[in-house]
């Protein structure tokens, strides 16, 4: 039972992937202002899958757990990729 | 040989680790369940690209960035709460959910405005005004718009309930730095949909 004590992520850090997630917001909606075309869409997922990743790395704390959560989180968002450019794939090359 | 073994009257069962286990197992089906969602839109919003294009402009991206804004700050506030009990500060923990919980109550008045209008402009699912005016596409995007932001909206409320039980929880001492668990996994659930959010927010309010 005797686990190592659970490590303690300071305040500061939490503060610091705040900023971090709201400059991201703000460049998001700057992107989107500007007429890209297709990329526009490309831009803003690209920053949403970057905040992603800090909500669970450090929010979740996946960082301080034991490699298999994050296997299994990995796992999760594979199978969610999989069945999209599955599903895409039949949708682009339908006649 | 009839012998009672007698177990120990209550056991304790506590396990930080089961605990977290199962609370991820559960956010993967929350995780798929939108994920499911968000296939339909990739699916129409393919098939219906301009008619997503017209539909989004009618959103109001300051209200969606104001939302997407004080959730990241609740987010970040209920993981404080965690630092708070380890290191022993109770009253702080029950401080930062109440302000998380508080937030909670504040996206979700946003959210109330934010339908009214829609509403009041006769805009919502199987509304004549949509039946009338509107393309095959654009009901299609205002019917996504509603059900994904309502579950979404519900997914809310789910966690202010959970909080509640976490501030039960801190001021009977039930949750204290030795069981954290309901605190953390309470924090984990809003952090959840906060990450939904994440992607609900450009991919309806940032694609005009």
């Amino acid at each position: 039972m005797s686990e190592e004590k659970h490590h303690i992520v300071p305040y500061r850090l939490y503060v610091i992937i705040l900023l971090a997630l709201l400059a991201l917001t703000f460049s998001s909606i700057a992107i989107t202002e500007i007429e890209l075309g297709v990329y526009t869409v490309a831009g803003a997922l690209l920053f949403a899958i970057i905040k992603s990743y800090l909500v669970l790395t450090y929010f979740m704390h996946l960082k301080y757990d034991k490699p298999y959560i994050k296997i299994m989180v990995l796992f999760v968002f594979a199978i969610f990729v999989v069945v999209l450019v599955i599903t895409m794939l039949d949708y682009l090359y339908r006649v | 040989m009839e012998e009672h073994v007698h177990h120990v009257e209550h056991p304790d069962m506590y396990d930080p680790e089961s605990s977290k286990i199962g609370m991820w197992l559960f956010i993967f089906t929350e995780l798929l369940l939108f994920g499911g969602l968000f296939l339909v839109y990739a699916v129409y919003r393919y098939m219906n690209a301009d008619a997503f294009h017209l539909a989004a402009e009618q959103l109001n991206t300051t209200i969606g960035a104001f939302n997407t804004v004080i959730l990241l700050i609740s987010s970040m506030t209920v993981a404080m709460a965690t630092t708070a009990l380890q290191k022993g500060h109770k009253k702080i923990a029950i401080g930062l959910v109440a302000v998380t919980f508080l937030i909670g109550v504040g996206f979700l008045i946003n959210k109330w405005i934010e339908w009214g209008v829609k509403f009041d402009h006769g805009i919502w699912p199987g509304s004549e005004h949509m039946l009338e005016t509107m393309s095959q596409g654009e009901i299609l995007f205002f019917g996504l718009y509603f059900v994904m932001t309502g579950l979404h909206g519900v997914h809310i409320i789910v966690g202010m309930i959970i909080m509640g039980y976490a501030i039960r929880g801190l001021l009977n001492g039930k949750v204290n730095a030795e069981r954290p668990s309901l605190l953390d996994n309470c924090g984990l659930y809003w952090h959840l949909v906060d990450l939904i959010w994440i992607f609900l927010f450009p991919l309806f309010y940032l694609i005009t």
